[in-house]
């Protein structure tokens, strides 16, 4: 069963009429983990955008996303709105600039969590607390008194991942969720992806150029070249057996330094660690 | 060369008459080599980036001193042409409304050191050098890629023959094969111009790829410096946290 | 010069530049272009509707309507130009150094700004007219002594955030000196968001220049100035008011002309914006060429 299934995506932009993504399509299975990989401009965030139907207003876009067997192209934007945050949930990129840095962090979350399920002020506490607590943060009422600047990234991208803990959505979508942040914070956040999914079940499409955080987190992978799909599958296949030659180019990228930092570490005592 | 002692830095927090500091190094004191790759290595909140700023003379510490070949880094004409620097933005590192070529001139006509038609013959040398073609003098910065600007800066950087420069996370912000590009481009550039490089970053491989000695940085203290073969054998325990957190 | 070129891409704002320069010629040359000596009255003409000679007709006392329009630049035009130039290089210098120089420097500028800021306008200029005494040049120098605070201010926030650009730093730390960071880097990119304040003043100045000489206190009967003409006209409005449009639509096309200059003005200093306006031909062109010779460096 497809958790979500997009075909013949198109995306353009209307007033130059450049055509950004020409022809995509690919699936997420019922609870697995799809990674969307390729380098800046490939198109990939812009696709996951395009899922929620949340591009620009000058880009356009059509083909059929189908969303658990219903259709998501045709709702009208009440509806989709219904259906963001609450079924598909998105965590950003950079966690600085997706909170309104006028209010505290606690305003959004209130407003989305009853726009959503319309619970009291105290059940939204209880809720956001106990989810805060399940991704390490600590003191939850304080952070969520605090305003976005007072806070390190890494924070921020947890308390996105508590707010998709509580909302329970179907399908979470990661856009570089790993790249605004340093090593322990990046190690942390992939962690907390990982439980999100085995507590909640849910499906999660993965945006990223670093081939580290695909190989932790995802099932499989997507590889997208210029707003092309390139190749397609299992990450273990592909990492072992990639037919495309930028596949192979992307997965060799830091293979170098890799292998560099493992001889000077004296063997793999260190990084195997990390590994599946 | 660089020999720093005894550095403290702190910066006011709230309005114009509010006391409250917050202490962002805390003696910090090593010393930089003639031609050695040094890293720096920490987490966001370390105080690594204010060291960067502090290391090329932007701002002055509260306490302590930074000497380049004796001199306080402070002063303009001591540092002139020695050291130099790339950042991490490299949207706003060049003047948007400057070409490329103007760029890359800017630090050739601070030194005055040739006339223009050799200042000419060097830009294009300058441009193949760090793997760009003569065509990307007359562009702008916002026409050009990720990598591409940050092979302009890096251009830019090494223009003047210096003997130090100061890399902020100029690789943080790049695709991970980009970043495997310039990290070998600063391993020719080193041997061509033997000058050497602070290498301020969080990742560590990439550090060690590059560096002879690291310096790890925990809440604007030095926790160690050790050289990049004796890494392993550290005895620190946030540093064995570090290294064990990184993504493979 | 390349400036003049992106703006004359734009018609629209190529016919504004030529509108605003032919005024500022006729107003420098009135002697030569005007057709009749704007002081000179006619009492038997009074009133008069267009005719050969005088082609805007004549005023209440005969004057020619034409040649008090031309006469009028001056002060409507030029001299507020001149008083807008001082205010905006005042205001620009004390907000250039109060955001690049930060501490001190900012602190003192921004409580001058502070205080100026906090006397009302329109009474602050009625109080320096009161002690300096009638006439144009006792406006204008109102004007400047209020107006420096408000570009000080805008310039200022500008300037903050350029001086942290990491182009700025490089500058620093290979060693530039700090007049010429201010010089190279600082003012040319500042140089749209002082344009974009200074116009949208230009018209606002001019109207209160005209609503002083309106009210009597500004330039003095029988010196032509535009708002003083819509004074003279405001009592015979209803019987003739062809003799308020003269006036009235001088002001408005100058002030729009001003107002649409400096948006383009503002498009065409900055080479993103102007890039963007390319023609498609271009964009294809040129992405076709890059195809054909795309390194595989990034």
């Amino acid at each position: 069963m497809n958790s979500l299934e997009v075909s013949n995506l198109q995306i353009w932009d209307r007033h130059t009429g450049r055509v950004i993504v020409p022809d995509s399509s690919f699936r997420v299975k019922q609870g697995s983990c799809l990674a969307l990989v390729g380098e800046s401009g490939s198109g990939k965030s812009l696709t996951c955008k395009a899922i929620m139907r949340l591009n620009k207003a000058g880009l356009s876009q059509s083909g059929d996303i189908v969303l658990d067997g219903s259709p998501l192209s045709q709702l009208s934007e009440k509806e989709m709105r219904a259906i963001r945050g609450k079924r598909l949930c998105m965590i950003m990129q950079n966690g600085m600039r997706a909170f309104d840095p006028s209010c505290v962090v606690g305003v959004p979350i209130r407003e989305t969590l009853s726009r959503h399920f319309g619970w009291s002020r105290d059940e939204i506490a209880a809720r956001m607390a106990e989810a805060m607590t399940s991704v390490m943060l600590r003191d939850p009422i304080g952070i969520m008194n605090r305003y976005p600047h007072e806070l390190s990234g890494g924070m921020l991208q947890r308390i996105m991942i508590a707010l998709a803990i509580v909302l329970e959505p179907d399908i979470v979508i990661a856009d570089e969720p790993t790249t605004a942040l340093d090593t322990i914070a990046q190690f942390e956040t992939i962690e907390q992806l990982i439980r999100l999914r085995a507590r909640t079940g849910c499906s999660m499409i993965v945006v990223s150029h670093d081939m580290a955080v695909v190989r932790r987190v995802a099932d499989d992978m997507v590889v997208m070249k210029d707003g092309v799909i390139v190749e397609a599958g299992p990450v273990r296949k592909l990492q072992s057996d990639a037919r495309h030659e930028y596949t192979r180019r992307l997965l060799g990228a830091k293979l170098a330094l890799q292998q560099h930092f493992q001889a000077v570490m004296g063997g793999d005592s260190f990084v195997d660690r990390n590994r599946r | 060369m660089l020999i720093v002692t005894g550095v403290d830095q702190s910066y006011k927090e709230g309005g114009l008459w509010t006391g409250t500091r917050r202490q962002v190094l805390s003696s910090i004191g090593f010393e930089w080599k003639q031609g050695e790759c040094l890293g720096i290595i920490g987490e966001s909140g370390s105080g690594k980036s204010t060291l960067g700023r502090l290391l090329l003379g932007i701002e002055r510490p509260d306490r302590g001193s930074i000497l380049w070949e004796g001199r306080p880094i402070t002063d303009r004409k001591a540092r002139a042409g020695a050291i130099s620097a790339v950042f991490q933005n490299y949207t706003s590192s060049i003047n948007p409304f400057y070409t490329v070529e103007q760029a890359l001139m800017e630090p050739l006509k601070l030194l005055r050191k040739n006339r223009r038609e050799d200042n000419r013959s060097a830009i294009d040398r300058l441009l193949h050098q760090v793997g760009l073609d003569s065509s990307y003098r007359g562009r702008y910065v916002h026409e050009l890629s990720g990598g591409e600007a940050q092979r302009v800066c890096l251009a830019r950087a090494v223009s003047t023959e210096p003997r130090c420069i100061v890399l902020d996370e100029a690789l943080s912000s790049l695709d991970g094969s980009v970043q495997m590009q310039i990290l070998e481009l600063l391993k020719s550039l080193r041997t061509v111009y033997d000058t050497g490089y602070i290498f301020i970053t969080h990742d560590i491989q990439a550090a060690v790829y590059l560096c002879d000695r690291v310096m790890i940085m925990r809440n604007g203290r030095i926790e160690e410096i050790v050289a990049t073969g004796d890494l392993k054998e550290t005895q620190s325990p946030y540093t064995r946290k570090l290294l064990e957190m990184i993504l493979a | 010069m390349k400036l003049l070129q992106r703006i004359g891409q734009d018609k629209l704002s190529a016919l504004c530049l030529l509108t605003i320069s032919a005024v500022l010629i006729a107003g420098l040359m009135a002697p030569l272009l005007a057709p009749h000596d704007p002081e000179e009255v006619h009492m038997e003409l009074r009133y008069a509707a267009s005719s050969s000679e005088y082609w805007l007709g004549n005023d209440h006392l005969g004057r020619c309507m034409l040649s008090r329009l031309i006469y009028g630049i001056r002060p409507s035009v030029l001299a507020v130009m001149a008083a807008l130039f001082v205010s905006a290089g005042i205001g620009s210098i004390a907000g250039l150094l109060a955001g690049y120089f930060r501490g001190m420097t900012d602190a003192v500028l921004m409580r001058l700004c502070d205080v100026t800021l906090s006397f009302p306008g329109y009474v602050m200029t009625l109080a320096i007219i009161g002690i300096l005494g009638i006439g144009l040049e006792n406006i204008l120098i109102a004007f400047v002594l209020i107006k420096w605070a408000w570009f000080a201010r805008i310039i200022r926030s500008t300037v903050m955030q350029l001086a942290d650009a990491e182009y700025v730093q490089f500058a620093k730390a290979i060693g530039v000196r700090n007049r010429t960071i201010i010089v190279k880097h600082i003012i040319p990119v500042s140089l749209p968001d002082i344009a974009v304040a200074a116009s949208s003043s230009f018209g606002s100045m001019i109207l209160q220049i005209s609503g002083f000489s309106f009210l009597g206190i500004g330039v003095q009967a029988p010196s032509p100035e535009w708002g003083m003409m819509l004074n003279e006209a405001r009592a015979v409005m209803f019987s003739k008011p062809e003799l308020m449009l003269a006036p009235g639509i001088a002001i408005v096309l100058v002030v729009s002309a001003v107002n649409y200059l400096s948006d383009s003005l503002q498009i065409a200093l900055d080479p993103k914006l102007t890039a963007s306006r390319r023609t498609r031909y271009e964009e294809q062109r040129k992405a076709a060429a890059a195809r054909l010779q795309r390194k595989e460096v990034v």
